[in-house]
């Protein structure tokens, strides 16, 4: 078969705003800024349960979950979708967190296995970079 | 277990990773597709396509949502441009998608723009949805390039899906799209004009060639539903018309040869590319072609009989 196919994979990203919150401005910055580097970025829409975050993640088969949270209530969504991870079999799956969290709730879910939390003013490029280094293996 | 044998038995994380290895033209690919192939054929595929922003990610999760509720089970691929400058896509297709939690297995594709890599993944694709039991496979593809066209041929059925007031209908129509047409929807019925787009497809199909099967243009109003038990409907109706139509058995032939055909065509494609990198000719076939020293016809014929001219 062709031999450059695996080489050059992109990388799958989802983007999910799980939640009740509206406001998908950063989100969309953000999922923009991934295409933009060159990633396959999977944007699911706003008002997403765990449930449904973790079943797309498995049928798109991604790298990378970016979860977009502005309400407030990270700490009891951010620990749920990485349960629903680990019961799938998702281990593999890296989790990014983006929004507005104090630094001690951002210390618990990166005790979770949560591998960055990105705060309001974030630069892009830093989450593509961070991005990239979570593709996953073959 | 091989994962195809894991895709056999419903395993939605092996038929995801599968689907992943298809795509990317991984070598393992060729086993799993092997060992489910005695296990396809039997799922209604059905194209849905139209220009951007129609509805037909509605229209395909209401279409979803009806086959849910008659106790089938659905697989959705839908197919997103990729930007020829990065290679990235945003892929918002899932955006419409109502959590239908496992009943449905979707899948989003960007078509990654490499020649021919949808045409020959798409159809993998299908296959492995198949083996996973998904009785009716919905391909969302946008309207836009010839590959999205192409790929509508591995459906049974296609729908044509416009909407009133985009201004572009009418050229939309000019570029064989009524062709590839067995089912036309009218969609956003909810909005003034669509009457009138209505009449004005069913004059274009008037005119048309004389078939067995005549394309019906429905309504729908996709966003509360409207209308989406005739689309199903049509669907049955096609599929029944097309097993009655006596040249069936002919076009399945041509299907066949088609896909052996390409199958060929890539096959030694690959081998004749990697023959002549690994001689050293291709890099500087590929610079003279560049510089238009080389016509890529004659390039390529020096490639495929490893003579040079
Ligand atoms: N008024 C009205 N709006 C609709 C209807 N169906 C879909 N829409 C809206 O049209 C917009 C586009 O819908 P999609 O389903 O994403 O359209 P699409 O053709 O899949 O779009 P692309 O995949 O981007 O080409 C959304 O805002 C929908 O809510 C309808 O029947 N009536
Ligand atoms: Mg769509």
């Amino acid at each position: 078969m062709t031999e450059s196919a695996n080489a050059t994979r992109p990388i799958r990203v989802l983007v999910g705003k799980p939640g009740l919150d509206g406001h998908d401005r950063g989100a969309k910055v953000v999922a923009r800024a991934l295409r933009d580097a060159g990633m396959e970025v999977i944007y699911t829409g706003l008002h997403q349960t765990p449930e449904e975050i973790v079943e797309a993640a498995l049928q798109e088969d991604v790298d990378v979950v970016g979860l977009s949270i502005l309400s407030g209530a990270h700490n009891t969504l951010v620990p749920r979708v990485i349960e629903l991870l680990h019961a799938q079999g998702l281990d593999d799956v890296h989790v990014m967190v983006g929004g507005i969290i104090p630094e001690e709730d951002a210390e618990e879910l990166r005790k979770l296995g949560v591998v960055a939390v990105f705060g309001p003013g974030t630069e892009t490029e830093e989450i593509v970079r961070f991005t990239r280094s979570c593709a996953r293996e073959a | 277990m091989s994962l195809g044998k894991a895709v056999l038995e419903g395993d939605r994380r092996a038929l995801a990773r599968a689907l992943t290895l298809v795509e990317n033209q991984h070598p393992d690919a060729e086993e799993i597709v092997r060992d489910i192939h005695g296990h396809t054929g039997h799922a209604i595929v059905v194209g849905i396509t139209g220009a951007p922003g129609v509805g037909k990610s509605t229209l395909v999760d209401r279409l979803a949502g009806h086959f849910l509720a008659a106790g089938r089970t659905v697989g959705i691929l839908a197919v997103d441009p990729s930007s020829p400058f990065t290679g990235g896509a945003l892929l918002g297709d899932r955006i419409r998608m109502e959590g239908r939690g496992s009943g449905v297995f979707m899948r989003s594709i960007a078509a990654r723009g490499q020649l021919g890599g949808l045409a020959r993944s798409t159809p993998r694709a299908i296959q492995l949805l198949e083996a996973a039991g998904r009785d009716f496979i919905l391909l969302e593809t946008v309207g836009a390039g010839q590959s999205e066209v192409d790929v509508m041929g591995y459906a049974d059925t296609t729908l044509v899906v416009v909407a009133p007031g985009l201004g572009d209908d009418v050229q939309a129509f000019k570029a064989g799209i009524l062709e590839i047409g067995d089912i036309f929807v009218v969609n956003k019925a909810d909005r003034p004009g669509a009457d009138q787009t209505a009449r004005e497809l069913r004059q274009m199909l008037s005119l048309g060639p004389r078939r067995a099967w005549r394309p019906p243009v429905l309504s729908t109003t996709a966003q509360t539903g409207e209308g989406i038990g005739e689309i199903a409907e049509a669907i049955l109706e096609h599929k029944a018309s097309m097993e009655r139509d006596p040249e069936v058995g002919v076009r399945h032939l041509h299907e066949a040869e088609r896909f052996l055909r390409q199958a060929v065509a890539e096959q030694l494609a690959d081998a004749a590319v990697a023959r002549a990198k690994a001689s050293g000719r291709w890099a500087p076939l590929v610079e003279e072609v560049a510089h238009r020293r080389k016509d890529p016809i004659w390039a390529a014929r020096e490639i495929v009989s490893g003579e040079e001219r």
